[in-house]
């Protein structure tokens, strides 16, 4: 009924007839198109640029940047960064890319590959690809990508590989068509920076619902 | 929510008066703007993006049945459902239909303006569904039994005392007035109820027709919880946020934080597509778009189609000069500022809403700054026109109005009544140049003074030299 | 240089015509200055500015419609204020697209101009010259600012006065609560408005407050005063036109 009446009241205010074949045709081709509007400057640059640019609008954005040669490193980093704040516990994603990770298994971490749940410590999760115009990182669901990670631990850790950093986010909906397919995952989250609000007077307080603390772990050379 | 729009008058005299609230407008003063200025300072573009929206948005507007087809379709075709309403009424029921097929006794709500447009708490409460709001403004406004006086910063009109007391009250903890310690308390408090909702309604800031997607744009991360962990998701949303693609998306976001708060990008930028897929570990297993009408259909293809183009960004009541003084309850109902003094009246009635199109100086400041270039003066005054048409202009106003363009459309006339009540300013102005109490103007006398003319009146003086 | 002199019309408006003619006589003189021959057409009255924000077009295009016939002719139409051109700019919105008068309103629209703006293209700046001397503000008024786009315009022409040292205020550009009847309509907002004004104004130290719209200035010079602020007030063309022996705005005759 709604719909219905919806769609009537539309139609007639912009004085559509019986025939809208042109209307229908340009929204198709904008559709099929998915062209770009304008891209800042800003977001046009080399690789090496990019991956500046990410680091630096990044902490900008207070997230926390740490660098790495290799994913070989990626283990040891994660563990140090966790006793430096006396934390013993970590929650990953079953993620290909967090595979075969060269954990010391020192000390009392308890290492877990699961959904998040209320209480959990910190989480590791690995992007899909950094954004350098706003020093974004873009992760999505999926069997080894659950979406609670990125938002119930307290501290959110992510691998990223400088190699899958990109300029503007129109090339990371490129990136993300040409590796899902142009049906999106169930969530497909960007995220810059830790969570925050200014709700009480203005005044920014960091970690208000998700992670307090963004770890962004920073993979030079795969 | 009771609409008290038509006494904003009596409002603007509270507001005006409450020292606290001052304080917390001098807060949003203080931020916004300025942050606004640095963020677009470093953005060459911006003002050649606004164009492009202005532009795309109108480009969406006129083919808006095809794409929320489009946006439908994709839905589906997702394994989501899409619901249409007519009416706040509709969505409501709509709404509560779904929670009770859940058998949902607490559903957590992620902020969203169309569910305060519905007046969805209420009626969910009413009816045996607790709303728990876990946007940290929402959350504070709800514990106080009170509304969101803007449509970003919902509870700006609070001082850090009031949080504090309101949360001692509900939490029974000892009162703290560190604003990282009222945080904290909350994001404990609400922990739980994340888990236990059984619903998760959010807003959406756009709908993607190319993908069936919707997204939230937020900082705390309240929206993803909310979305993420109950059984069933449902996004309200209104029927103008449909976008093309991710691309046109994209051209908004670029917009939009760096309007409202002045960040780069917000913290979270959250596209749903769907229920969980059968092999996700996690998400709701049910996807509801419930898309709201309410009278927007109807300012298609009138000369209030332009406010559809707005993106609640916030820019237009964070720069007005009335809203800085007065604050956004004193509006009287959902949306305040200039896109609500446009909004409201189509939504509640021009007849309850008249004083609002009217409370404005049309300084234009609302229009410099908005993304969208919504002519916002230019849409007011369309009230203002409306409400002479149909003889709602209170009646002294229209017959001086009457009155002033008799005159003013006799040149002959015009000049004798000029020479006139320059003479009487000038005899009462006497020695002082000024009057202190002059009959019939205490709108003006009351607070200022009035300057005397200096002198015969131009006319006049020009005829003599000649 | 056989040529004539081009012609412009003076739009008075109202609140110059009847509280501070000298601001429409020293509008005259500058224009001259800058080479024109400056004519006041009988038949103008107001813009229709409050009919047109009351909602009530039937009389405000009447209104146009005589602003239109009364200006035919000239080169120019140039008034000192940018409320009121602005307003003349609104014009053609008043008429249909297929009445003719939409088209003359046009035509209207493309030669009106606000009065520092125009100097500013049209005047060769040398020849400016000012008694005045002292510390002013400058408060952007809106129409002007944000309709036609007057910003540098009466800082440049001021800058050309070495008497003249410009201290700017915080907000110049945030309005100062007049809007018409706004002031009286809604007397309590538009009194916090122009009390957050001269404030402003008054953190400057100037001892002089321009602005190129007399309704602003009869707003915040009627604030100072009540609130007893020293501070003096003039039209800006009243400065560039060395037309500064009559007591600024709301001051006393004869001290
Ligand atoms: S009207 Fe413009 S400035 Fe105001 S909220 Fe909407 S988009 Fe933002």
């Amino acid at each position: 009924m709604s719909r219905a009446e919806i769609f009537n009241r539309i139609r007639t205010g912009l004085h559509i007839g019986a025939d809208d074949q042109q209307r229908r045709e340009a929204v198709q081709q904008r559709l099929q198109a998915r062209a770009a509007n304008l891209i800042p400057q800003r977001a046009q640059l080399p690789h090496d640029a990019c991956i500046k640019l990410f680091i630096q609008m990044a902490e900008e954005s207070a997230a926390e940047l740490i660098e790495l040669q290799h994913r070989s490193e990626l283990a040891a980093a994660v563990e140090h960064w966790l006793s430096e704040n006396g934390l013993t516990q970590l929650v990953m994603a079953s993620d290909e890319n967090l595979q075969d990770l060269q954990w010391s298994g020192n000390g009392a971490l308890v290492r877990e590959e699961r959904v998040a749940e209320a209480g959990d410590e910190a989480s590791l999760t690995n992007a899909f690809c950094g954004i350098a115009e706003t020093g974004t990182l873009m992760l999505y669901s999926g069997p080894d990508s659950p979406t609670t990670l990125n938002f119930l631990p307290d501290n959110h850790l992510v691998a990223l590989s400088a190699s899958s950093i990109v300029g503007p986010y129109e090339e990371a909906w490129q990136k993300l068509r040409s590796t899902v397919g142009t049906e999106l995952p169930r969530t497909v989250n960007m995220i810059t920076g830790p969570s925050r609000s200014a709700d009480i007077e203005q005044k920014l307080q960091m970690g208000a619902h998700g992670p307090r603390r963004l770890a962004i772990f920073l993979i030079r050379e795969e | 929510m009771e609409v008290t729009s038509q006494d904003f008058k009596k409002n603007a005299h509270i507001a005006l008066h409450d020292a606290k609230l001052q304080r917390a407008l001098g807060n949003l003063k203080a931020g916004f703007p300025g942050k606004r200025a640095a963020a677009i300072a470093r953005l060459p573009e911006f003002d050649a993006l606004r164009d492009q929206a202005r532009d795309l948005k109108n480009h969406i507007l006129a083919h808006l049945d095809l794409y929320l087809e489009e946006f439908e379709n994709n839905v589906t075709a997702q394994g989501g459902t899409v619901h249409w309403c007519r009416t706040a009424e509709d969505a409501r029921k709509t709404i509560l239909e779904i929670c009770r097929q859940q058998d949902a006794k607490t559903v957590t709500k992620g902020k969203s303006m169309v569910t305060e447009e519905i007046a969805l708490n209420e009626y969910l409460e009413a009816n045996g569904v607790t709303p728990v709001e876990t946007d940290l403004g929402e959350y504070i406004l709800q514990l106080r039994n009170d509304h969101p006086s803007h449509i970003v910063a919902p509870a700006i009109h609070l001082t850090l005392e009031d949080v504090a007391e309101a949360f001692h009250e509900h939490h029974q903890r000892p009162k703290s007035d560190d604003p990282a310690v009222l945080m904290q308390e909350a994001r404990e408090m609400l922990r739980k109820q994340f888990v236990a909702a059984d619903v998760g309604i959010t807003g959406a800031n756009f709908l993607i027709a190319e993908t069936g997607s919707t997204i939230i744009c937020t900082n705390e991360g309240n929206g993803d919880l909310t979305q993420t962990l109950p059984k069933t998701h449902i996004v309200v949303s209104s029927i103008e946020k449909v976008v093309p693609t991710l691309e046109d998306m994209t051209l908004f976001l670029r917009l939009l934080a760096r309007s409202a708060t002045g960040q780069e990008f917000t913290v979270y930028n959250t596209l749903s597509t769907g229920p969980r897929r059968t092999t996700d570990q996690d998400g709701p297993e049910n996807f509801h778009v419930v898309l709201v009408d309410n009278g927007r259909s109807d300012m298609v293809g009138t000369e209030l189609q332009e406010m559809l183009r707005c993106i609640r960004c916030s820019a237009c009541m964070n720069h007005c000069p009335v809203y800085g003084a007065v604050g956004g309850q004193t509006y009287g109902w959902v949306y305040p500022g200039p896109m609500g003094s446009v909004l409201t009246p189509q939504m509640i009635g021009i007849e309850n809403a008249g004083l609002l199109p009217n409370a404005s100086t049309f300084c234009g400041k609302c229009e410099e700054v908005c993304p969208v270039r919504i002519p916002l003066p230019k849409l007011m005054r369309h009230w203002r026109d409306k409400e002479w048409e149909k003889h709602l202009t209170p009646g002294a106003a229209r017959s001086g109005i009457g009155i002033w363009a008799f005159f003013a459309k006799r040149p002959a006339l015009y000049r004798w009544l000029a020479q006139s009540s320059n003479l009487f300013l000038r005899l009462v102005g006497g020695k002082r140049g000024r009057v202190r109490k002059l009959p019939l103007a205490g709108g003006w006398t009351d607070y200022r003074d009035m300057p005397a003319p200096s002198g015969k009146t131009f006319m006049q003086q020009w005829q003599e030299r000649k | 240089m056989a040529n004539p002199r081009p012609r412009v019309g003076l739009f008075v408006t109202c609140l110059a015509d009847m509280f501070r003619p000298e601001v429409a006589f020293a509008s005259v003189k500058l224009l001259e200055l800058a080479g024109f021959e400056v004519e006041v057409p009988e038949r103008q009255t107001c813009c229709g500015q409050p009919a047109f924000n009351s909602g009530d077009r039937k009389d405000s295009a009447a209104i146009a419609q005589q602003t239109i016939e009364a200006f035919d002719g000239f080169e120019y139409v140039v008034g000192p204020s940018g409320s009121c051109i602005g307003m003349l700019h609104h014009y053609p919105e008043l008429f249909a697209e297929s009445d003719p008068w939409h088209q003359r309103a046009l035509e209207l629209k493309s030669r009106a101009f606000e009065i520092t703006s125009f100097l500013a293209l049209h005047l060769d700046m040398d020849k400016l010259s000012s008694s005045f001397s002292g510390k002013v503000t400058y408060h952007d008024s809106c129409s002007g600012l944000r309709e036609l786009g007057i910003k540098k315009q009466p800082r440049v022409l001021l800058s050309k006065l070495p008497g003249v040292q410009i201290c700017e205020m915080e907000e110049a550009e945030t309005c100062c609560g007049f809007g018409g009847t706004f002031c009286v309509k809604y007397p309590e907002i538009s009194n916090r408005m122009v009390g957050n004004k001269s404030d402003n104004i008054r953190a400057t130290g100037a001892d002089t407050l321009l602005a190129g719209d007399l309704g602003c200035l009869l707003n915040m010079v009627g604030k100072l005063k009540r609130e007893g602020i020293e501070v003096q007030a003039r039209h800006v063309v009243e400065v560039l036109a060395d037309m500064v022996d009559t007591p600024a705005i709301g001051e006393a005759k004869g001290v």
